[in-house]
């Protein structure tokens, strides 16, 4: 194709993946490192019959004239990073200098935002990925067995933890658990403990969010797994039989070697998707209790008082950078793979 | 799709099968009909104290109301609340950004089907980055631009910026697609005297329909179930159905009223539905394009 003419064809796209995607990257990058305005205070001198007093007050209209003047706010360089907000490493430091063990020192890491956004995104990025694949792979060897019949109604009720939005899933789902819903009503008579609720605890919130990013996450897995057996080599499948192979040993040593390709890439899907982790986060409102990094940039930007721009626009280069670690191992071998193509 | 192997089974891997499929399906389609179900019902059955079985038989929506199933969520929402004209709202998000998104991404994905050069490869890559970038990270460096820019809130700048996170997506799907017609096809009518784009439109266009259809589903899903986006970008008059959901779940608790978001998510998940329902085999093939490439 000649130079002209593909320019011509991927114009539209490139541009507004330039102005929609690679710019605001950019934009983000230099609002994290400015910080809102201080409010301007001026002293204000209110006399009453029994005397004077002086009082300091926001000078409404002087604060919202700078924050016309330069909407960016005020230049920080570093600081929003460092804050106790985001990497905390003042707080950091203290922690290693002056602890009681390292119980002390996890339990007190984890009481900073940053971190506790962190952990439970990487937590959940890397338990429900291997979740969704397994039980995206038992599901459709079980579908495969099927006869034709059935197939296509249970591909259809499969499909729907993954069709359905996000958020009205997680909503769904939240109301069965609550205490008056079925799910929750079950569980308080299945523990015989009345007043057991799950939002209540941090154990059972984060499980609960696992549990809902795994059911919500396996169709997929298993419409990928099922696609793939379709192309099953039966043949390699028949010999195994005929020496003897029982049918867990065919799983292990044919279908899942056969599958492996599929599941990479199942995989790679998988941890870009969880890592953004953020609707369920509201609609189970688990805010207190488990956080992720995408909820803390949208907590920040949906501020009561004050949208926290540099706030948000920091968390956001640190996530960016998360997603780049996430994807390296990927980057390098495609990296690899078109270099050697291109000898 | 072939024929079944014709493997000797055991009872017991049939029945646990059997067993392991039924809890599956259980678990990924009872929610959706409990709700349902439970939407034509009042908030003391529904979010039953006593027993779960109210939310079935429903002993107050009779006393309440008179009848054993009540439309009265879905009034609040629609009627109270002008759910409807978030409606609106979505069905114009999602017709311009699943067309936009289709012309754009076809252009895009067909030349970088066609052109093997080192900066196809780095497009590609940085397509998968950019679809990698939670779009909450994106929505925070719109902000501000927008404010100034003064087109913070409008439907346009929704639908453009949800085109634009979703084209790494649409070129990749679509450049999987073109990759599977063969290049003769263009080729030879470009031989007979087309132009690059006639070759494009008249060759290669009247074949890629599936796929074609295939990524509008697709895009389609993503501008529907869009949370961050929307949520962010739009004034409360231009909400969509989503983000408006989200907004009745901020007043469930002083009002009671926890029924109209019942009543609206169930509004919300019937189009998905029957999207599924008829465009089943769609969204499998859709699913697995990119898979087969490896």
């Amino acid at each position: 194709m000649r130079h002209r003419d593909f320019f011509v064809f991927v114009f539209p796209s490139a541009l507004l993946m330039l102005l929609f995607i690679a710019l605001p990257i950019g934009s983000v990058l230099v609002q994290s490192l400015f910080v809102e305005h201080d409010r301007v205070l001026e002293v204000v001198k209110s006399c009453t019959p029994f005397g004077c007093t002086e009082e300091t007050r926001v000078n409404v209209a002087a604060t919202a004239a700078l924050k016309s003047e330069a909407p960016l706010g005020k230049f920080n360089g570093l600081g929003t990073y460092l804050n106790r907000a985001h990497l905390a490493t003042a707080e950091l430091a203290e922690i290693f200098a002056d602890n009681d063990g390292l119980g002390d020192i996890v339990s007190r890491i984890y009481n900073l935002p940053f971190y506790k956004a962190l952990s439970f995104t990487l937590v959940y990025t890397f338990t429900v990925t291997p979740l969704a694949i397994f039980f995206g792979f038992l599901v459709a060897l079980g579908v495969n067995t099927l006869p034709r019949l059935f197939k296509g109604p249970v591909i259809f009720l499969s499909l729907l933890p993954y069709v359905v939005t996000p958020l009205i899933g997680s909503l769904i789902l939240y109301w069965m658990i609550n205490t008056d819903g079925i799910i929750g009503t079950a569980l308080q008579y299945l523990s015989g403990n009345p007043d057991l609720s799950l939002k209540a605890s941090p154990v059972l919130t984060w499980l609960m969010l696992i549990i809902y990013g795994s059911w919500h996450m396996a169709p997929f897995c298993f419409v990928v797994f099922y696609a793939g057996l379709q192309t099953l080599p039966q043949d390699t499948l028949e010999s195994a039989m005929i020496d003897g192979a029982s049918r867990f040993e065919r799983v292990r040593y044919v279908v899942v070697p056969h599958l492996k390709p599929l599941a990479t890439f199942v995989g790679l899907i998988l941890l870009m998707d969880n890592f953004r982790v953020f609707e369920p986060i509201v609609g189970f409102s688990s805010s207190a209790h488990a956080t992720s990094l995408s909820y803390s940039i949208f907590s920040d930007l949906n501020g009561q008082v004050d949208q926290l721009f540099g706030s948000a626009a920091a968390t956001s280069v640190l996530t960016t950078i998360g997603v780049i670690i996430l994807l390296m191992p990927v980057l390098v071998r495609t990296w690899r793979d078109f270099n050697r193509k291109a000898r | 799709m072939q024929t079944e192997p014709s493997l000797p089974r055991s009872r017991a891997v049939v029945l646990s099968t059997a067993v392991l499929l039924g809890l599956w399906l259980i678990l990924a389609a009872f929610p959706f009909f409990w709700t349902v179900w439970g939407s034509f019902k009042v908030q003391a059955d529904f979010f039953s104290r006593e027993s779960f079985w109210n939310a079935i038989t429903g002993p107050a929506t009779i006393r309440q109301t008179g009848g054993s199933l009540t439309g009265a969520g879905y009034a609040g929402a629609w009627i109270e609340r002008g759910f409807g004209h978030a409606v609106v709202n979505t069905a114009i998000v999602t017709l311009c950004v699943t067309t936009i998104s289709l012309v754009f991404g076809t252009l895009g994905g067909y030349a970088l089907s066609r052109s093997s050069r080192r900066y196809t490869f780095w497009i590609l890559i940085a397509a998968l980055v950019f679809r990698a970038m939670p779009h909450i990270t994106l929505v925070s460096g719109y902000l501000l631009p927008f404010f100034e820019l003064n087109i913070w809130g409008y439907l346009p700048t929704a639908i453009i910026v949800l085109v634009a996170i979703n084209q790494p997506f649409t070129i990749w799907m679509l450049h999987s697609f073109f990759e599977s017609i063969p290049k003769d096809l263009d080729e030879s009518a470009m031989v007979d005297g087309c132009s690059r784009f006639q070759a494009f439109r008249l060759a290669i266009m009247p074949v890629m329909w599936p796929g074609v259809i295939t990524t509008g589903l697709f895009s389609f899903l993503l501008a529907y179930n869009d949370f961050a986006v929307t949520a962010m970008l739009l004034n409360q008059d231009n909400q969509t159905m989503i983000p408006k959901i989200n907004s009745f779940m901020g007043t469930i608790q002083t009002e009671g009223t926890i029924m109209y978001a019942v009543a609206a998510v169930v509004s919300a998940t019937v189009p998905l539905f029957i999207l599924v329902m008829f465009f089943q085999r769609q969204i499998v093939s859709g699913l697995t394009a990119g898979a087969v490439k490896g």
